[in-house]
């Protein structure tokens, strides 16, 4: 959705990730979602007395792989206290780096062609986890919270784009885009509803070509489409009221996706002196060129120069070719269209077939071996199997494994004689005399209509290609 | 020599560390802690023009951990700290409003 009446949006997102490492940032406790409450916990990350901490190098190194992902300045960097009372950070502060980032500056460029911005990306460490109970009636006469410690400590990476974004659907291309690079560079799982990716959206409106507004920000956006939903209801929340005359208050957010509405968290004020001062107990980070150079080396190609390598090989980049390129690059599905394709199957089957058929069963991906794909592909391409056959094969290798030409003949797929085709043809167009003469005026519809029956017929067994074949032959 | 501090500036880094101060006690820490600021602005005697700033007295940088797991705590050790507890968790009194 965009504005109306001279209105823009402008936006800005930060966006949280945990990283994907063994251990928390400043201790040896596992970095593990799911595990039992309060079993990955210390006396560093529960903020016990006299615990020291010390800093996780893989952190450090997803850290920076991030960065050069997003063309960023690795940066001499330092680490910060940030002071705030609340009972899911036992130590009464939070670990962050703050006027000196580990990644300075930066951009991401979208799909569209468009280039966002990027302020820094630096390291920080999560907290705990809380749970409500009472005030929703849910537990009868509770009215307090539990806190599991699990998360406390757990390394993040926080990305910062620049106020670039105009519009609900560029911001979430953007999020799009960048969870699929946190995810190429092994830095995050992406997992957003398991909370591993969670944005905050910076939201303010104006006239095109104005100063910018008064913005608020939406905290803990958890999926795509809150995020979406959640900027287009902010802005035209602002926009209602600037048009009534009124002020937007700067202030934080919170989004109900059950009601789609915003409302109030709290209002910037006091509360929001932090008495930042540097973590005594962590030293500088400034990692040397040696130590850049091997992120740098060690970083797999990012999902636009994927995109482009399967996308190159197309003859006809048709729109829906471009979508199945953009699906299987999304869902780490290239090996399977790459091997495909160096055993001579065309790119332009083997796209779909991964963006539609591995896609609706990637649990099954285990069974499915890059040359069982590929020999499925080929039998295909022979004419050796008919489309329908050729995706039931592939449902079965991805729910059982196996080989796919025993699994082909136990289906009993063993193509009909071109003589069996020619005989069904004849019996349709004798039962079918007006479709046969439309077909015939020029309708080229009516093909797919003889080509359905053919198969109804012949219960899929008919190569669709001899029907196609037989058709002209008589026409 | 920057402004002094104000008895307002103790009150308020007070709210900030939920500390509650006595009428009496504001007047005795804005005193100390004005000596202890003093104390810290002797250091504008020394000519410091050509030397970085620094948070440490060693030159270390860069110490870091391998990412290695090492053993957690016993759950039952845990909990046995906490005030309360609930279903292996840390129980509180009920919290208003979301982490700043
Ligand atoms: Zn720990």
């Amino acid at each position: 959705m965009s504005l109306t009446n001279g209105w823009e949006m402008v936006v800005g997102l930060e966006v949280h990730t945990e990283l994907k490492t063994a251990t928390k940032m400043f201790c040896g406790c596992a970095n593990s979602f799911g595990s039992l409450p309060n079993t990955n916990v210390c006396p560093v990350c529960l903020g016990l007395p006299g615990s020291l901490p010390v800093l996780n190098a893989r952190a450090v190194e997803l850290a920076m792989a991030i960065g050069v992902a997003l063309h960023s300045t690795i940066a001499p960097s330092t680490f910060h206290r940030k002071n705030y009372f609340y009972p899911d950070m036992p130590k009464d502060f939070q670990i962050s780096q703050y006027d000196l980032p580990i990644n300075v500056g930066g951009f991401l460029d979208l799909p569209d062609g468009s280039r966002i911005s990027i302020e820094r990306a630096h390291l920080e460490e999560d907290t705990g986890k809380s749970t409500h109970l009472g005030g929703s009636g849910r537990i009868h006469g509770a009215d307090r919270s539990l806190v599991d410690y699990n998360r406390s400590g757990v390394p993040l990476v926080e990305i910062v784009s620049g106020p670039d974004i105009r519009s609900s659907t560029q911001a979430r291309d953007y999020a799009s885009e960048l969870r699929g690079i946190l995810m190429a560079t092994g830095a995050s799982d992406g997992r957003m509803e398991e909370g591993s990716m969670r944005i905050d959206a910076n939201v303010s409106v104006r006239k095109v070509g104005q100063p910018l507004g008064t913005r608020c920000e939406i905290k803990n956006l958890n999926s795509l489409r809150s995020l979406q939903r959640a900027i287009d209801y902010e802005a035209h929340r602002q926009t209602v009221i600037l048009e009534e005359g009124g002020r937007v208050r700067q202030e934080t957010r919170h989004w109900d996706e059950n009601l789609a509405t915003t409302s109030t968290m709290r209002v910037k004020e006091e509360a929001d002196d932090y008495r930042y001062f540097r973590e005594p107990d962590l030293v500088d980070l400034i990692p040397d060129e040696a130590w850049q150079a091997r992120i740098r080396e060690g970083l797999p190609p990012m999902p636009a120069e994927r995109r482009s390598m399967l996308g190159a090989r197309l003859h006809e980049p048709s729109d829906s070719l471009l979508g199945a390129v953009s699906v299987v690059v999304d869902l780490d599905l290239d090996a399977y269209v790459s091997s495909a394709r160096d055993a001579g199957v065309p790119a332009e089957l083997a796209l779909p077939r991964a963006a539609n058929e591995l896609a609706t069963d990637l649990g099954g991906l285990s069974n499915l071996s890059f040359e069982a794909f590929t020999a499925t592909l080929l039998m295909e391409r022979s004419g050796e199997l008919s489309p329908t056959q050729a995706k039931s094969v592939l449902a079965e290798l991805l729910a059982s494994g196996g080989e796919p030409r025993a699994i082909a003949a136990k289906k009993g797929y063993e193509q009909l004689e071109t003589g069996a085709v020619a005989s069904v043809v004849a019996q349709l167009i004798e039962e079918h005399p007006d479709e046969w003469s439309r077909y015939r005026d020029g309708d080229e519809k009516l093909a797919q209509f003889f080509i359905g029956q053919v198969m109804k017929r012949t219960k899929g067994q008919a190569n669709g290609k001899d029907v196609i074949a037989e058709l002209h032959a008589k026409r | 020599m920057s402004e002094p501090l104000r008895r307002e500036d103790v009150a308020h880094v007070a709210k900030l560390a939920r500390l509650i101060l006595s009428e009496d006690e504001l007047n005795r820490f804005t005193q100390q802690l004005s000596q202890v600021l003093e104390h810290a602005h002797d250091m504008n005697s020394l000519d410091l023009a050509n030397l970085v700033a620094t948070a440490h007295p060693f030159g270390l940088v860069n110490v870091v951990r391998d990412d290695v797991t090492r053993p957690s705590l016993d759950h039952d050790v845990v909990i046995a700290m906490a005030p309360d507890a609930q279903d292996g968790r840390f129980a509180v009194p009920r919290i208003l409003g979301e982490a700043p």
